[in-house]
């Protein structure tokens, strides 16, 4: 292929790139170092509240913005440094805690350690729950008869396919005081069953959640990658006397193992930004993750403030996360690339 | 075929008259209204539909969309339906339209209560009151020979002897959602308290109010589901209707669900009651909301004009008297209904309204954001209050406010 064609084929994806995945991420690079204020002025209103005889009508002094005379807000955009991400990052306050020895308290008290600490260990606990079911269901699949094998993957497939948010909800209801669930398990316990009273079940049904929903995605590859195992090594193997495991561990494995880097990358991406799970359980109250830190800074409150300049910042540092978190693994895969492994 | 046609064209005939008679006037442009999405705001826009040319979105999420829609010239909806807490973004970036012409034109059916005026101006025309009050199962509370409480801590003393008789699941119910419910509950208890929020604009409430109105809402929770934290009202209204609640504080517009007989097996058994006071002979401890509507600015005088006329045909007469049940209406002609009793019986207690200013947005997300830790026993209540007005301060400083 000469150069031109080349271009040719790649300029449209490239322009999509720079405009809907460049283009934002600079501007919000940018918007997370200046902070846009409006200028308010100290007004004396009285307004008026409705009775069903009479009014109450209260004279106070309020601020409000200044509205210009072409009818917008004024507002003063300065520059300020890494301000935002102090405020959210609190170094101070984390000093103070490590210098007295209170390792755990600023996950406890500081929003952003907080969500830290959930999506870290929500992120490392599910990965290694979703490749081994993900390649049990694989196996499963692979050695049934199959005439079975459509339907098994079908079902299989299933939870993949619901909306995220959508699934979350459900198995809320499921799990929540009177659900089906946890009726069942009370009638068969004889207890009273809580799961939403405390964090450490909440926590326990988000797991639950996160890889019964992903492990279907880890079950489709894996399985094609099983199609491609050389039949020939796995028969000298048997009769080399290898044992089920050993030839799972020795040749099925070694040969999934590019398929095995590819999940786990696509999920540490995909778990780091968990944030269905904490809008469909409500677990505000007991674990919050990055992103939804992100969702409620940027969410206005009834009288119309956001908080734009965390929310920027805070999208920042949950993509310097994901990289980080993902270094690892992109090093393995570079250095096997290069000795052409 | 004819046959079938001319029948079609006979039924057509008819539903445009019918739509003539219900409506005083012909809309001859289009008028469209975004609200927020519940009952009340479902049979008024129904009404205001019957004059025709006329499209009502009603959203969850009309405060994120509302100022937007409102700023674009001409604006995308002629008329907004807004609460006391949503009207504020509005005013603030002045988008909506002064009425007091249109009132004078057009508002012989208005009451002058229903008039929401800021410095003077007619901004608004509400048409109902929504409130938090004391719902509780009648039945309960004459079987074991209770009164009905009119202070919280009377509400405990009713809570424990209705746990003692094990009648029920959980004697309470509560709006403790983590976030802008809980945020509420606090602001209630902490109003009926005496407290203040604000000092101009800085926060007040790491004080002996806060520290008691966080104390109440433990002991509250002592009686609720343990999941109290996820509970929303809609999740304590089918409390209430599956009979695993004697009391909740609700919202009055929940009221007329107690009583829907497809979904509730408590039907005629839950009475209404102002809000409890914290304090004995003080005021309910709860805030009061109005719902109405605002026309936008940016619209020429007819069209403003028109859409007014639409928009007041949803707060006629008519309307009220087909919907007695759905709201506790501000509209002339409302004959309440004993389900409005307690929402009545708060107002005339003297129930403040919500504190709608700018700043109260910022303190209420702090409030619904850390109140979770005291009750959870992550936190003091000092610490948590403490937490409370440091997320406020850097809310307001990042938007200028302080």
């Amino acid at each position: 292929m000469n150069r031109k064609t080349f271009y040719l084929f790649v300029g449209p994806s490239l322009i999509m790139m720079l405009v809907f995945i460049a283009a934002p991420l600079i501007s919000v690079f940018i918007g997370s170092f200046y902070v846009t204020r409006s200028v308010y002025e100290d007004v004396t209103v009285e307004s008026c509240t409705p009775g069903f005889t009479t009014q109450t009508c209260t004279t106070e002094v309020r601020r409000k913005p200044i509205i210009k005379d072409n009818g917008e807000v004024l507002t003063n955009t300065v520059f300020v440094g890494l301000d935002t991400y102090r405020t959210l990052l609190q170094p101070e306050r984390v000093k103070r805690a490590f210098t007295q020895g209170q390792w755990l308290e600023p996950f406890r008290t500081i929003d952003f350690y907080k969500a830290l600490r959930f999506t870290v260990m929500f992120t490392l606990i599910t990965l290694p729950f979703v490749l081994v079911v993900g390649l049990s269901i694989a196996m499963a699949v692979n050695n049934c008869v199959r005439t079975l094998r459509g339907p098994i993957i079908f079902v299989s497939l299933l939870p993949f396919i619901i909306t995220p948010v959508i699934g979350a909800l459900s198995i809320r209801w499921l799990f929540i005081g009177d659900g089906l669930i946890t009726r069942g398990l009370e009638q068969l316990t004889g207890q009273d069953i809580s799961m939403f009273a405390q964090g450490w079940t909440i926590e326990l049904l988000m797991l639950f959640y996160r890889v019964w929903h992903v492990a279907p995605f880890a079950f489709v590859i894996f399985y094609a990658g099983l199609q491609t195992v050389n039949q020939d090594t796995l028969d000298a193997a048997t009769v080399d006397g290898a044992s089920r495991w050993e030839r799972l561990r020795y040749v099925i494995v070694p040969h999934l193992q590019p398929l095995i880097i590819f999940v786990t990358m696509i999920h540490l991406m995909d778990a780091y930004r968990v944030f269905e799970e904490v809008i469909g359980f409500s677990s505000e109250a007991h674990v919050i993750s990055l992103q939804w830190l992100t969702f409620d800074y940027l969410t206005p409150d009834d009288s119309g403030n956001r908080a734009i300049s965390r929310a920027s910042a805070s999208s920042m540092l949950t993509m310097v996360g994901i990289i980080i978190i993902l270094i690892p693994v992109l090093r393995r895969t570079w250095r096997e690339h290069r000795t052409g492994a | 075929m004819r046959k079938l046609t001319l029948a079609a064209l006979l039924g057509s005939a008819l539903v445009a008259t019918g739509v003539q008679a219900e409506c005083d006037f012909d809309n001859p442009e289009p008028v469209s209204i975004l609200a927020n999405s519940f009952e009340a705001w479902k049979v008024v826009t129904d009404a205001m539909a019957e004059c025709g040319n006329f499209e009502a979105e009603l959203d969850n999420e009309f405060r994120t969309k509302q100022p937007t829609a409102f700023a674009s010239s001409p604006s995308l909806y002629e008329i907004g339906g807004v609460s006391n807490s949503t009207i504020t973004p509005l005013l603030n970036r002045d988008l909506i339209r002064p009425l007091d012409d249109l009132v004078a034109k057009y508002g012989d059916q208005v009451r002058p209560a229903q008039l929401i005026k800021f410095d003077g101006e007619v901004k608004a025309v509400a048409m109902m009151i929504n409130t938090q009050h004391l719902m509780y199962r009648t039945d309960i509370f004459d079987q074991l020979g209770l009164d009905v409480p009119t202070t919280w801590h009377e509400v405990l003393r009713a809570a424990e002897t209705i746990r003692e008789a094990g009648v029920v699941d959980y004697p309470l119910g509560g709006t403790f959602q983590t976030g802008w419910n809980l945020g509420e509950e606090f602001v209630n208890i902490y109003l009926g308290y005496g407290g203040e929020f604000f000092n101009s604009s800085e926060p007040a409430v790491n004080n002996d109010n806060g520290v008691k109105t966080l104390e109440l809402m433990k002991a509250l929770t002592e009686y609720m589901d343990p999941e109290y934290l996820v509970s929303d009202s809609t999740y304590v209204q089918q409390q209430f209707q599956q009979g695993k609640i004697a009391m909740a504080n609700l919202w009055s517009s929940r009221a007329a669900a107690m009583n829907n007989e497809a979904e509730s097996s408590v039907v005629g058994k839950v009475g209404m009651a102002a809000a409890p006071a914290v304090v004995d002979g003080g005021k309910p401890a709860t805030t009061l909301w109005w719902d109405g509507i605002v026309i936008a600015k940016n619209l020429s005088d007819e069209a403003a004009e028109n859409a007014f006329r639409v928009a007041l045909e949803g707060l006629d007469e008519d309307m009220v008297r087909k919907h007695r049940e759905v709201a506790a209406w501000l509209v002339p002609g409302y004959e309440p209904t004993p389900l409005a009793k307690g929402a009545i019986e708060s107002v005339q207690g003297g129930a403040p309204s919500y504190p709608s200013r700018v700043e109260i947005g910022l303190m209420h997300t702090a409030l619904g954001n850390n109140v979770a830790d005291f009750l959870t026993g992550k936190q003091s209540a000092e610490a948590t209050l403490r937490a409370i007005e440091s997320d406020y301060r850097t809310a307001a400083e990042e938007q200028g406010l302080l």
